[in-house]
């Protein structure tokens, strides 16, 4: 379990002053500069050090992906730009992190734009987002005030941050859409390559990150990378925020090193499973993009990166919705195809299209209202989906449905049968 | 220069090549539905996936850039899957109504579906039913059947210029509309039912028509305008069913405009089927021998100095060379081409040519427009200028009234003196000319169309010259005519001769009866009142201002119906071909220019279209160069003159309704109605 020495948000529950102050009086904003005046390429081997992945979903190593940046300019400038689009259903890490600890947010901003050769970022704020987009403002506004950014700023790196507000579609928190959105054009995926770091906002080198992965930065650069790499498991190393929901007790957010159990998450944060863990029934663990996994799995699993993937799960945003028993886990399934199909760009053919059959075939079989063979078509028809799309949304559309079939198709098949003899009755 | 393994065959590829392009380099066919050469990509019907080593996936061909070192399959059980995979998405929600759809037998969709369509369906969902949208009277929808490839949404943006086709709503709910649910405001419009790959976008007069492989195609050459746009014609029977746009990249890539398309109906409206005399006042029908002897009784011992003609802005060479040559047997010489009345030096042809060429125009980085509208006198070199502009790097000024050209234009002013500015370097642009490395000017008709027409020609060529417009291996200077008839008249030398009148010489005189016997070869855009009471001949196909006039009607052949030369605006001679018959009794021009010469004891020297093109070519050896552009030389203009004050007035009115064909066609009066003028002039009772 994290020392509470080791955590970096320390004010994720708004227990204490979120603004300059108490930022500053928790450690942040300390040393900036002598971080900054360090370099850049300490700065990028620092991060790739502390074995950072991305905190959106991906898990892509942040060091890695900063370094990916131009080292001069062609005259173009850099952009960060910084994804506060969260929108994966479980997901509320970055809400919580923009309301009570925006500082470490804003600090991250400039060091990863100093990183990056970047002298303005942006932040795109989720459109659902009102009140954390006023709070994250005010921070900005603070910062801006006591000559933290800005253009003639004292810690030595010209440095301009803006908010734009989204208006709410999930797509956007892909990161090309998310660019296109931020172009002021409709938000749909762009194809890759090129890369947004050679070609992204206005056709400028830019890197997007997630909230977290921004946010965490600071406090890796005043600890050394070391620190970080030290928690957590190798290759899935240091802390990271899990959102924990469902059919707990006490869902909540918390911080905890990676690699933790996943059982030990849920009964020493979340006050255990509703009605005992024997009455799970299963647990998406990463946001509903990913498969979810059943209680048998659930009882081993360590919480990371490669030991998700390795029973054919995923860490993904870490968000973790837990289901018991008194769950329809076929109905919640078809509630995530209905949402895939609802949020769905609509641009590349099997995505608009297969989003729609995959959620028409689910609420069927909701009923049980189907063929059993139609549950290998099903199954089919999300390989064709996987795979042949410009962004993640078809693959994010075609997982859990894999999930549930390849590890409820007897309940599948018993609704299957039982509508059959009632019909036949 | 990236080399990369295609199956198997090695290929080198210029750098920027995507995956799919060097596939077809290597001979491997890869089907598309979104791709298009001429649009940008979007990569989003996901048909043309195909394996690369050591990808983790599939890839989008049309979207990737050929990388050195790269191994791409085509047909391994991993892209037939993944193509399967994405046919039968697109098929899960289209309605398979090809019986009942014009598209079927050219369907991208039916063709694919051959291949990669299963041999029966597994969605058992209702399928989606789309509403559809008003694209105008050009543009029949039936969006049901659209794949959302989105061609037409990125033609409009980005070829037509136009931002009115786009797509609303997103996943399943996503529909291509006009937004507004209007016609789309461009000329090209029709260009989106050959890019649609399926039925959603089909041609609305066309519908139910036809079917495809019921048609007789004849490639032939356009006549609506001076840019000789290449055609196909496709005929059943006797009648034209549509005219459809074919490749060539030096004029109209693959486009065509949307009256050169759609005209077509006005073939079969208005004809004139037999000829007509006028007797007591009316018009009546007579057989040709009646005609003749009316004609010849007219002509026979009449001097020339009191005969006229005039050619009209559709004929082809051949007919014009026989009326040439039929008058000058009778010694008239006040002959005219230019129906507008416009003022130039017809003995200069740099002077009356678009010397530039239009591919050229896309070398051109600076651009000055005078009195004139390319995007209505010649819609093709207007999308030519735009494609240039989205290139980057290029400004162009316009001296004139001001238009929407669908691309950013410095507006000068109205004031035909800025010329003399400009070239006197006097003026901010011409600096701008001065520091292009291509200067060019494009020069309309609304320009010379005025009494001193003449002097606007001598000072655009005058500020090309100081401007360093016109250099060895680059001529800036650019007529724009807005008649197919016009540059091919001109270098047959149809102008007035020794002593003779020009246009409006030729109608003062009519009306002062100085000139009391008028030859129209299909010319119907001059003001008949002036023609006094003059006996009007009228050759040509439709019963429009010149039939109404005439006396005596000789019924000729429209553009679709006769072998022809043409000479577009740049100077180039294209053939035409006969796709239908004249309509009853009439007959090819040129045919009856040489059965009336008989008539009248001046028998021309060709019984033949071999020995009257033989002949026409033996005068004028660059007219036999078919496809090609004989350089004209440069000569500085011949005439000076002072220019007036007065503003330029642009010649073409209404878009829409420009020759006879036009005028006969209901299509266009639609789409004068609804896009063009006739939109500003219709009033509340309307309708």
């Amino acid at each position: 379990m994290l020392e509470d020495k080791d955590r970096i948000f320390t004010n994720l529950y708004g227990h204490h002053d979120w603004r300059l102050a108490g930022a500053r009086a928790r450690g942040d904003w300390d040393g900036t500069s002598e971080i900054i005046a360090k370099g850049r390429d300490w700065i990028l081997d620092e991060m790739k050090k502390s074995g950072l992945r991305g905190r959106g979903g991906a898990g892509f190593p942040t060091g890695l992906k900063w370094s990916f940046m131009p080292k001069e300019s062609d005259g173009r400038p850099h952009y960060l730009v910084v994804n506060a689009d969260e929108s994966e259903p479980g997901t509320c890490k970055d809400r919580d992190i923009l309301r009570h600890d925006p500082h470490t947010l804003v600090e991250g901003c400039l060091i990863a734009g100093f990183a990056m050769g970047a002298h303005t970022a942006f932040i795109y704020v989720r459109g659902e987002f009102i009140r954390e987009r006023e709070r994250l403002q005010a921070a900005i506004d603070q910062a801006y005030d006591a000559k933290l950014i800005g253009k003639d700023n004292t810690n030595g790196w010209p440095f301009d941050l803006y908010v734009h507000h989204g208006a709410g579609a999930y797509i956007c928190g892909e990161e090309t859409a998310l660019i296109e959105s931020l172009e002021g054009k409709k938000g749909q995926p762009r194809l890759k390559p090129p890369f947004p770091a050679n070609v992204g906002v206005w056709g400028c080198p830019t890197t997007v990150n997630n909230v977290e992965s921004i946010a965490v930065a600071p406090t890796i650069l005043r600890r050394g990378g070391a620190w970080f790499a030290g928690l957590g498991r190798p290759n899935n190393t240091g802390t990271k925020v899990f959102c924990i929901s469902g059919h707990v007790n006490r869902p909540c957010n918390v911080e905890e090193e990676m690699g933790i159990p996943l059982k030990e998450l849920i009964e020493k944060h979340a006050g255990g499973v509703r009605g005992g863990w024997d009455n799970l029934l299963a647990i998406i663990p990463g946001g509903s993009s990913v498969p979810l996994i059943p209680k048998s799995i659930c009882d081993n699993v360590l919480m990371d990166f490669d030991s998700l993937r390795a029973v054919k799960s995923g860490l993904g945003t870490a968000a973790v919705i837990v289901m018991d028993k008194s769950t329809d886990v076929v109905k919640a399934i078809a509630r995530l195809s209905k949402f895939y199909k609802h949020e769905s760009c609509g641009q590349c053919t099997p995505c608009r299209e297969g989003t729609g059959w995959m959620w028409r075939v689910m609420e069927r079989l909701v009923q049980g209202k189907a063929e059993k063979s139609e549950i290998d078509m099903l199954l089919e028809v999300t390989y064709q989906v996987e795979g042949h799309t410009i962004c993640a949304l078809g693959d994010a559309a075609a997982w859990p449905i894999q999930g549930l079939i390849r590890h409820f198709r007897p309940e599948i098949e018993r609704r299957i049968d039982s509508y059959k003899s009632a019909r036949a009755a | 220069m990236p080399k990369l393994t295609i199956d198997g065959i090695e290929v080198t590829v210029e750098p920027g090549t995507t995956v799919l392009q060097a596939c077809e380099i290597a001979g491997k066919e890869i089907p598309r539905f979104c791709y298009h050469e001429r649009l940008s990509i979007a990569g989003n019907c996901r048909m043309c996936l195909v394996e690369q080593e050591k990808a983790p996936k599939p890839i989008a061909s049309c979207a990737m850039p050929a990388a050195d070192g790269m191994v791409i399959h085509t047909d391994t059980p991993l892209v037939q899957k993944a193509r399967k995979g994405v046919m039968e998405f697109l098929l899960i929600n289209h309605p398979l109504d090809c019986p009942i759809c014009d598209q079927g037998g050219e369907c991208d969709l039916q063709d694919q579906a051959m291949v990669y369509g299963f041999d029966r369906g597994r969605f058992a969902e209702n399928k989606r039913a789309v509403k559809d949208k008003n694209m105008g009277p050009l543009v029949k929808t039936i969006m049901t059947r659209c794949i959302h490839c989105t061609r037409c949404v990125r033609f409009a943006t980005e070829v037509a210029g136009v931002q009115e086709i786009g797509a609303l709503g997103r996943g399943e709910e996503m529909q291509i509309t006009t937004y507004l649910e209007q016609a789309v405001t461009s000329e090209l419009s029709g260009n989106v039912i050959d890019l649609c790959p399926v039925g959603a976008l089909t041609s609305k007069p066309y519908a139910f028509t036809a079917r495809s492989w019921e048609l007789r195609k004849t490639e032939s050459v356009d006549a609506h305008d001076a840019i000789g746009a290449n055609i196909r014609i496709d005929a059943r029977g006797k009648e034209v069913m549509r005219i459809l746009p074919r490749l060539n990249e030096a004029i109209n890539e693959e486009w065509l405009n949307d009256r050169s398309r759609f005209a077509y109906d006005g073939l079969k409206r208005q004809r004139l089927d037999m000829p007509y005399l006028r007797i007591d006042g009316r018009l009546r029908p007579v057989q040709w021998s009646d005609a003749f002897q009316a004609i010849a009784g007219r002509l026979r011992g009449r001097e020339g100095k009191h005969i006229a003609a005039i050619a009209g802005d559709m004929m082809e060479l051949e007919s014009i060379y026989a009326l040439k040559l039929l008058m000058a047997s009778l010694g008239v010489t006040s002959l005219d081409c230019r129906q507008d009345g416009a003022a130039f030096d017809p003995a200069n042809r740099a002077g009356y040519v678009f010397n530039t060429t239009i591919a050229g125009i896309e070398q051109a980085d600076a651009l000055l427009l005078i009195g004139t509208n390319p995007r209505w006198e010649g819609t093709l070199v207007n999308s030519r200028i735009r494609k240039r502009w989205t290139m980057g790097g290029f400004r162009a000024a316009n001296i004139g009234p001001a238009v929407d050209l669908t691309y950013p234009v410095e507006q000068l002013g109205n004031d035909p003196r800025l010329i003399e500015a400009i070239a006197a370097g006097r003026h901010p642009f011409a600096e701008v000319l001065d520091k292009a490395a291509h200067p060019m000017l494009i020069l309309g008709q609304g320009a010379l169309a005025r009494p001193d027409g003449a002097a606007v020609q001598a000072a655009a060529m005058a500020l090309a010259e100081a401007r360093n417009m016109v250099r060895e291996g680059w001529n800036g200077f650019n007529l724009l005519h807005t008649a197919a008839s016009r540059v091919g008249a001109l270098d047959l030398g149809f102008v007035p001769g020794e002593g003779g009148r020009d246009l409006n010489g030729i109608l003062d005189a009519a009306s002062r009866g100085e000139i009391d016997t008028v030859w129209l070869l299909g010319a119907d855009e001059i003001d008949m009142a002036r023609l006094g009471s003059a006996f009007v001949i009228y050759q040509g196909s439709h019963g429009d201002a010149g039939a109404h006039r005439a006396d005596v009607i000789l019924p000729g052949a429209a553009y679709t119906e006769k072998e022809g030369l043409w000479v577009n605006t740049e100077g180039r001679v294209q053939r035409g071909h006969r796709a239908v018959l004249p309509p009853g009794d009439a007959r090819e021009d040129w045919t009856i220019l040489r059965a009336l010469s008989e008539s009248i004891g001046q028998k021309l020297p060709f019984d033949s279209l071999q020995e009257l093109r033989g002949h026409l070519v033996k005068a004028h050896p660059h007219l036999g160069q078919m496809d090609r552009i004989a350089p004209a030389e440069w000569r500085a203009p011949a005439t000076k003159g002072a220019l007036s004050d007065a503003p330029f007035e642009l010649p073409i009115k209404d878009f829409y309704l420009t020759n006879p064909i036009c005028r006969a066609s209901r299509t266009m009066a639609e789409c004068s109605a609804v896009i063009g003028q006739g939109k500003h002039e219709a009033t509340g009772t309307h309708g």
